[in-house]
């Protein structure tokens, strides 16, 4: 038993991660619901780079000609979380520039208040 | 030798992404404008090529990017459905940007059109990458950036409101392409692969054996839910209302009846090319899609009636319209799915059209989006009142118009899964009778005598061109709805 919950470490800290992630993203303050949207990307991050880790083998980096494959973790995972990762500053960006506009216009980072403002039509002159 | 119309479903993606790179530096906002209509009617051609060169073929191809072969390359694959699905994007794009220059110039903010444009080619190389797609991981990636170009899209009229429905938009955008790509991770733990025919081999496999079938249906869930919460699927939609009737004219005509849309042939290609529909019916997957959709068709249909609002009435209806395809996708069966992509067609160009003659009345209403300012607007402006018309009665059903065709093919298909004849023929019933509710009550205050006297609008030209093309279009499909089902089912045989 404890050893199959050693050899699950990543997926077991992937989910603790993803359920912590998804409790800050119902916060209604902005900036935590945007950590909350990176915990969880992070954490699935995590889950898909322990897909193609295997203990004992390195990085697959060819250094020299005649390598032995067997040597090496898989490399798809960790590329495809390279991209992952790229797009998840993105979205993140994006996040945070549309969180600087309003609190520019509604002084306030609540999106609650933000929506309820928005709706009367009250806009920070 | 390859032949060349295989290569087209590559350039079509690549001219796109080309032509948003392209918009930002051209510093004036027409030349910009005409460019983007230009690759528009390319990838209209390219995507009509595609279809009639497959259907001529009788055979759908893989496309090997760089050559290199499965599991490292990345494919795309077209065929007859992908032809189809990609020439209806593309022409409902082309039509939405002809008939919305105006409001391009007068919505969004000068020195930001050209960004605008950015966004709308990203996202026609989004809607295409996800038509064409053969790679589980590609597909994400699209997903995200459809996500973040429809939510700058929403965002473009730079209002308090709109940016507020744009973050809550962008929640579940990224709340749902968490979820996607847990599911493909999980998918790619039990089967090492991410091309779909790899994928569907060792999915069979598996499930033959026995062995990893919760993770795989865990995995499918997440997928599933991942694309229901950006395709605004019951009970995900909270976000789209906000969204869609918060934006200009032509951006809320392109998300409510193509970006939505892309998700959900997406979602159509995962079920049929790498699940197949037996595991989901025996997997019970069929009927949890089916009572979110019957769900979507009710729910959001009463939520319609209640709005005062007329862009966020019609919003409410694309929910419930949205809940049509994924009841007909519950249905388990091909023609079942063929109804869906049926459904799909018919709403990009009825949603669309209701959309943009909508965005006119409230333009001859002094910008009054309540609907009972709008009273009379029909008569201010006669040709955006008939194609609201003819769109609102298409959306209840009446016969020779595209929503009929849709209904009665999901009808149909309905007959050939005996467990849910029932419940599919009374939801849809129930479902049309709540749409005539406020739709028809909506087009009689459209064309009453207006409480003030206004002038009669004569549309631009070019808007009178799209809404017009819209119309023809409709009663086309209302007419010939059977032979475009025969071709679907022909496309999704060959899947």
């Amino acid at each position: 038993m404890l050893e199959h919950i050693i050899n699950m470490r990543f997926e077991i800290a992937a989910v603790f991660l993803f359920a912590i992630g998804f409790m800050t993203l119902l916060h209604p303050n902005l900036i935590k619901k945007i950590i909350g949207i990176n915990i969880m990307d992070t954490s699935i991050f995590l889950f898909l780079a322990a897909a193609g880790y295997v203990d004992g083998r390195t990085a697959p980096i060819v250094t020299g000609l005649g390598a032995d494959p067997s040597q090496y973790i898989n490399p798809v995972p960790s590329g495809l979380v390279l991209t992952g990762i790229v797009v998840s500053v993105s979205t993140t960006a994006f996040f945070l520039a549309l969180t600087i506009r309003l609190y520019r216009k509604y002084n306030s980072l609540n999106l609650d208040k933000i929506l309820l403002l928005a709706r009367k039509g009250k806009e920070k002159v | 030798m390859l032949p060349f119309y295989q290569n087209l479903p590559f350039f079509s993606i690549m001219l796109a992404m080309l032509v948003s790179i392209v918009c930002p530096l051209v510093k004036r906002t027409r030349p910009c404008y005409n460019l983007t209509v230009l690759a528009t009617a390319m990838l209209f051609i390219f995507s009509v090529i595609v279809a009639i060169c497959t259907g001529l073929q009788g055979e759908s191809f893989t496309y090997q990017l760089g050559h290199f072969p499965a599991p490292w390359g990345n494919e795309l694959r077209a065929g007859v459905l992908e032809g189809i699905m990609a020439a209806c994007f593309t022409g409902v794009m082309l039509l939405s940007l002809t008939g919305g220059h105006q409001d391009f110039e007068s919505d969004i903010e000068n020195g930001k059109q050209n960004l605008y444009f950015l966004m709308i080619n990203l996202l026609s190389a989004s809607l295409l990458a996800q038509v064409y797609t053969n790679d589980m991981f590609t597909g994400y990636v699209f997903l995200e950036i459809s996500g973040i170009a429809a939510c700058a899209v929403v965002m473009a009229t730079q209002t308090g409101l709109a940016i507020a429905c744009t973050i809550r938009y962008m929640i579940f955008n990224s709340l749902g392409s968490g979820l996607f790509l847990l599911g493909v991770a999980i998918l790619y733990r039990c089967t090492g692969q991410l091309l779909m025919e790899p994928l569907h081999n060792a999915v069979m496999l598996l499930s033959a054996q026995g062995s990893m079938v919760w993770p795989m249906i865990v995995s499918l869930g997440l997928m599933t839910v991942g694309l229901a919460a950006k395709s605004g699927q019951f009970p995900f939609h909270s976000w789209l209302p906000g969204a869609h009737s918060n934006a200009t004219t032509t951006s809320s005509a392109i998300l409510s009846g193509l970006v939505l849309k892309g998700y959900i042939i997406f979602e159509i290609k995962i079920i049929v090319r790498v699940f197949s529909l037996e595991l989901l019916r025996q997997w019970h997957l069929t009927d949890i899609l089916f009572l979110f959709g019957v769900g979507g068709m009710i729910i959001a249909s009463l939520r319609a009636r209640k709005e005062e609002q007329a862009k966020r009435m019609i919003a409410f209806s694309t929910v419930a319209q949205i809940g049509y395809i994924y009841a007909a996708l519950g249905l388990g069966t091909k023609l079942g799915i063929a109804a869906a992509c049926f459904q799909v067609i018919a709403h990009a160009f009825t949603k669309t059209m209701l959309f943009a003659s909508v965005g006119t009345l409230i333009d001859v209403s002094g910008h009054e989006k309540r609907l009972h300012y709008l009273r009379g607007s029909a008569r201010r402006a006669p040709l955006a009142g008939a194609a609201f018309t003819l769109g609102g009665l298409s959306l209840c059903g009446l016969p020779l118009l595209a929503g009929f065709g849709a209904k009665y093919l999901i009808a149909n298909a309905s007959f050939y899964n005996r467990y849910l004849t029932v419940a599919m023929l009374l939801a849809l019933a129930f479902s049309s009778l709540l749409n005539a509710l406020y739709y028809l009550p909506a087009i009689i205050n459209f064309w009453m005598p207006p409480l003030e006297d206004y002038p009669v609008v004569r549309s631009d030209r070019s808007r009178r061109f799209s809404l017009i093309a819209f119309m023809i279009v409709n009663v086309a499909l209302g007419v010939w709805f059977v032979p475009i089902m025969n071709l679907l089912l022909h496309g999704i045989e060959l899947l």
